[in-house]
């Protein structure tokens, strides 16, 4: 019997108060912040989107991924060759780093999805690995030392360097609520349901027609345009593409998964939770180094063996209910005989 | 022309013996717990450091000190699945790797914090350079001293595994955790005492490979990277398979590092993953 408080809807409905707060906080946060703010919030979002991928296929789609780094790579590498070499309009730039994402993922499905369970996630590695690789070889992108971006490029998203900074922060914004909304959305729809049936009970998910393998591989295509748009809202704050910092697999996966881990895996609320965490930690242990890794490596164990379903595991069996439902509740008249 | 390439493949397939040491732990960690230990390569790494330390403390030839840590990397392997990886094998795969994910981090940062960011090699004297003429073909002693010894271990574990009595537990309690403890046999016991026979390998891989190859923090996931490879392309849970794995691998390796030094690796992934997609079972698959 699950433990519900008394005041259960009131503690809900403001929670949800809150994280519209927050979202409207983030519309005017322009207006307020310097420069060094924004680049931080621009960093916020763009690893909220991470976190967000990562915990739809190892969260729900059972991908549990440790190449995810490989797309942030190919987004910032698409961008750079659309913007720079084939010298497209930036935001079709852009939007071209999404589009590559997408259609690498589609040669890479033939591995990973080759791969079960605890093979997958050493089998992605890689992958990633195989395509880092692959990109220190490319001679127009500056082989395994990178390049930067032109001076032009960057200007093009505003002349003056506070420009640039809030242009890139709504583009950052852009993607974050667009990848929120969207996963959201797929998870209350029907490839959600049966991703859900499948975490509770495989056999009977697939019994009672849940197609595994497609919900799986529309989860797995899902994630690719974001990761590569995130990746070339990346580069635009970086200013630079490298085979290192672009497929960096500390910044872009490692970091993922402590935030998702902590925060809550198999949620919506827990990578929300787990960003704001790690940047606050971030503020706080950066200076020390290597100790901030270790720190971060520990408390995710700690979770772990605690409450594996993460920090907002433990909250919502305080609270006794989601804050953003990805589950339908039941009609009140379910089950009951149909009126004559 | 042909000398060279007889060459390659023949130190090739030596390298090959190195890493299907470094596989042997993986797969009997795979095969008997059921989750890949994404912490296996810095576990290897962090022995290394081990090793050397200890070599010059004691100021001993490493060879000597191996013997010497191979109690501790049991006792260290059981103590970490009996208080720790017990806690989280189960239904869920998710947990385990999730768990070694945090150890790998946090073993590759610790060290970097404990040794610096140096690369080191370990050294066992004038063993490093002695070499013999085979068939006109000059041979290192110590790379031959490798294979022998991932041979002999391959076949060792195998026949741990398959024909003993504690590898017919290790298998009872892999194929029915409950069934197991049912007859009397404690399940918890087994796990860690095949996770202390993985802490042998690892501790046998850390001395060869040291004496290999450079090694500094961070070689752990190109270790396990390895290590992951060779199980797969042998077969899931065939430990013969493994050698063959090691061997393909290594040779791959070789000759993609002779043709540009910068393809060494990028060679041995993609044979891998082209033998992978056109036998995604293995070569040599136990089951």
């Amino acid at each position: 019997m699950q433990h519900v408080p008394a005041n259960q809807p009131l503690i809900i409905a403001v929670s949800r108060i809150v994280l519209l707060g927050g979202a409207l906080a983030l519309m005017v946060a322009p207006r307020f912040l310097d420069p060094g703010g924004l680049t931080m919030l621009t960093e916020f979002l763009c690893l909220l989107v991470l976190a967000l991928m990562w915990n739809l296929l190892a969260g729900y789609a059972d991908i549990v991924t440790v190449g995810q780094h490989a797309f942030v790579g190919i987004g910032a590498y698409a961008f750079y060759g659309a913007a720079v070499l084939l010298r497209l309009d930036p935001y079709l730039a852009i939007a071209a780093a999404g589009v590559v994402a997408l259609i690498i993922a589609l040669p890479a499905m033939l591995i990973v999805f080759r791969l079960r369970a605890a093979y997958l996630a050493v089998g992605t590695w890689v992958v990633a690995e195989v395509l880092m690789l692959a990109a220190g070889k490319l001679p127009n992108f500056g082989f395994g030392s990178g390049v930067s971006l032109p001076v032009a490029v960057a200007r093009e998203f505003g002349a003056r360097p506070a420009e640039r900074f809030a242009t890139i922060y709504w583009l950052a914004l852009a993607l974050a609520i667009a990848a929120f909304l969207s996963t959201w959305l797929l998870l209350r729809s029907r490839v959600g349901l049966g991703l859900t049936a499948m975490r509770d009970n495989e056999e009977a998910a697939g019994a009672m027609g849940v197609n595994l393998l497609r919900s799986r591989i529309v989860c797995f295509l899902w994630t690719a345009p974001f990761l590569g748009l995130a990746g070339a809202i990346i580069t635009l704050q970086k200013l630079r593409i490298s085979p290192a910092a672009s497929f960096s697999i500390i910044d872009w996966t490692v970091f993922v998964i402590f935030i998702v881990v902590i925060g809550g895996i198999g949620s919506l609320e827990g990578p929300i939770l787990g960003t704001i965490l790690f940047f606050v930690l971030r503020e706080h242990l950066a200076t020390l180094g290597t100790w901030h890794l270790i720190i971060l490596g520990t408390l995710s164990i700690v979770v772990i063996l605690i409450e594996p379903r993460g920090l907002w595991g433990l909250l919502r069996k305080a609270l006794g209910g989601d804050v953003i439902p990805v589950s339908h509740a039941a009609r009140a008249d379910f089950g009951k005989a149909e009126a004559p | 022309m042909v000398g060279t390439y007889l060459n390659l493949i023949v130190q090739g397939a030596l390298l090959g013996g190195l890493y299907a040491i470094f596989a042997l732990g993986l797969s009997l960690s795979v095969g008997v717990m059921r989750f890949v230990n994404i912490a296996h390569g810095d576990f290897i790494v962090l022995m290394s450091f081990l090793l050397l330390v200890l070599s010059s403390v004691l100021k001993l030839n490493v060879l000597l000190v191996l013997p010497l840590v191979i109690p501790l990397a049991f006792a260290a392997g059981y103590v970490l699945q009996r208080l720790l990886l017990q806690r989280v094998i189960g239904d869920n795969a998710l947990l385990p790797l999730l768990v070694t994910f945090g150890l790998s981090i946090i073993v590759q940062n610790g060290l970097l914090q404990g040794v610096g960011a140096d690369t080191r090699t370990l050294s066992a004297g004038a063993l490093d350079v002695a070499s013999v003429q085979i068939g006109g073909l000059s041979i290192g002693v110590l790379p031959l001293l490798t294979f022998a010894v991932a041979v002999a271990l391959a076949f060792g574990l195998d026949w741990l595994l398959y024909r003993s009595r504690l590898g017919a537990h290790i298998r009872a309690v892999t194929l029915d955790v409950a069934a197991a403890d049912l007859i009397g046999l404690s399940s918890v016991r087994v796990y860690a005492i095949a996770m202390g026979i993985v802490g042998i390998t690892v501790a046998i891989a850390a001395c060869f490979m040291g004496l290999r190859m450079n090694f500094d923090p961070t070689s752990g996931p190109s270790r396990l990277l390895i290590a992951f490879e060779v199980v797969v392309l042998g077969g899931l849970g065939s430990l013969r398979g493994s050698l063959l794995g090691g061997i393909i691998l290594g040779i791959a390796q070789t000759i993609g590092g002779q043709i540009d030094g910068a393809w060494q690796t990028l060679a041995g992934h993609i044979v891998f993953l082209t033998i992978f997609l056109l036998r995604p079972q293995g070569l040599l698959p136990r089951y």
